[in-house]
């Protein structure tokens, strides 16, 4: 029956979303701060500024304006094939 | 009004006129001079609360042309209202039928988007939706959740990367050549004390209007579907619940958890 497919679907989709954002990377949190430059394809946390896209779609691997967070201080030591991460966001990838 | 205060205002508007007839000055002998004076200021406080809500139009097009834009604005759209952080509800389709600006035809969508920042800062503080309320509904009753949006959010559909162009026109973005040149929705939302500006998964738009309407999630679920082949429900549900896009959710018509 259509309705119950369409119920089962939402059912898991928002099961989905919930542990999605039950990351507990995802909230900002102190001792925190944003780290550019390191996360894997797809591995970006959810947006928490303006300008800034949602969990997940970061296209390449240590694209330069996806942020990660990591512990605050530990960001700039990382290193990436691209180099270290950065604090700011670099620049879109082309 | 009386006929005196319709002739001081007519001639606000049009700094070329004439000074008002009847019109006297307590110290100056030349009344027009004090009455240049005041719609000089009229004008200028007008183009600042223009320029001051919509910043980053105003980097796009530059402050001369922006100022230009504004005046026509001003004197064919005078405040209908004391409150200048309202003015300019009706700016933005002003600037869309513009002709000298028709050669940036996202300007606009910028400007709305700038209108729900400033909306969301002055919005009621409201606790964003904790998802522990949707976690804890039964499976089966989800597809008939109804979701109420924050009281601060705006949603924004786009037929240009409004997103983009608004972040690097804001300082919040590098400016940089966009090679992705696609459609982009908004979300802008106010959770806490920050205004916050999201781009939408495609169609997210159109699913976070179908609950704003008041439609259980399955019917927004299933226009999202409708409107866009690459709509991911899961996807745009935790980029709303991480977003703070809900105050509340019912999971009853007409029951107030």
């Amino acid at each position: 029956m259509k309705t119950s497919i369409i119920s089962l679907a939402v059912a898991a989709s928002v099961t989905s979303a919930l542990a999605a954002i039950a990351s507990p990377a995802l909230a900002q949190q102190d001792g925190k701060e944003k780290c550019y430059g390191v996360a894997l394809k797809g591995q970006n946390d959810c947006a928490a500024g303006p300008g800034t896209t949602c969990a997940g779609t970061s296209t390449v691997d240590y694209q330069q304006n996806a942020w990660k967070l990591v512990p605050a201080g530990t960001c700039e030591a990382m290193m990436t094939p691209n180099g270290h991460g950065m604090l700011e966001a670099g620049p879109a990838p082309a | 009004m009386s006929t005196m205060q319709q002739r001081f205002a007519a001639g606000l508007m049009k700094p070329e006129s004439a000074l008002p007839e009847g019109l006297t000055s307590w110290n100056c002998r030349q009344p027009k001079v004090r009455y240049d004076v005041y719609r000089n200021n009229v004008m200028v406080s007008l183009r600042r609360a223009l320029a001051s809500r919509f910043p980053a139009a105003e980097m796009i097009v530059g402050e001369d042309f922006f100022a230009a834009m504004a005046d026509i604005f001003i004197c064919e759209h005078p405040p209908r209202s004391p409150l200048l952080f309202l003015y300019g509800d009706d700016f933005p389709d002003f600037a869309a039928a513009f002709p000298p600006a028709q050669s940036v035809p996202y300007l606009a969508d910028v400007m709305r988007l700038e209108i729900g920042r400033g909306r969301a800062y002055h919005a009621a503080d409201v606790a964003p939706l904790d998802p522990a309320r949707l976690a804890a509904v039964a499976p089966d009753d989800l597809a008939a959740v109804r979701f109420t949006l924050h009281p601060s959010a705006t949603v924004l559909r786009s037929a240009f990367p409004v997103v983009t162009i608004w972040a690097m026109n804001a300082g919040e973005a590098p400016v940089a050549p966009i090679s992705d040149w696609t459609p982009e929705d908004a979300l802008v939302i106010r959770p806490h004390l920050t205004v916050e500006v999201l781009r939408l998964p495609p169609a997210g738009a159109v699913f976070l209007d179908a609950l704003a309407a008041g439609g259980p999630l399955a019917d927004a679920a299933e226009a999202g579907a409708a409107a866009h082949p690459d709509f991911d429900l899961t996807a745009t549900l935790a980029c709303a619940l991480s977003g703070g896009a809900f105050s509340t959710i019912q999971t009853q018509p007409g029951d107030q958890p």
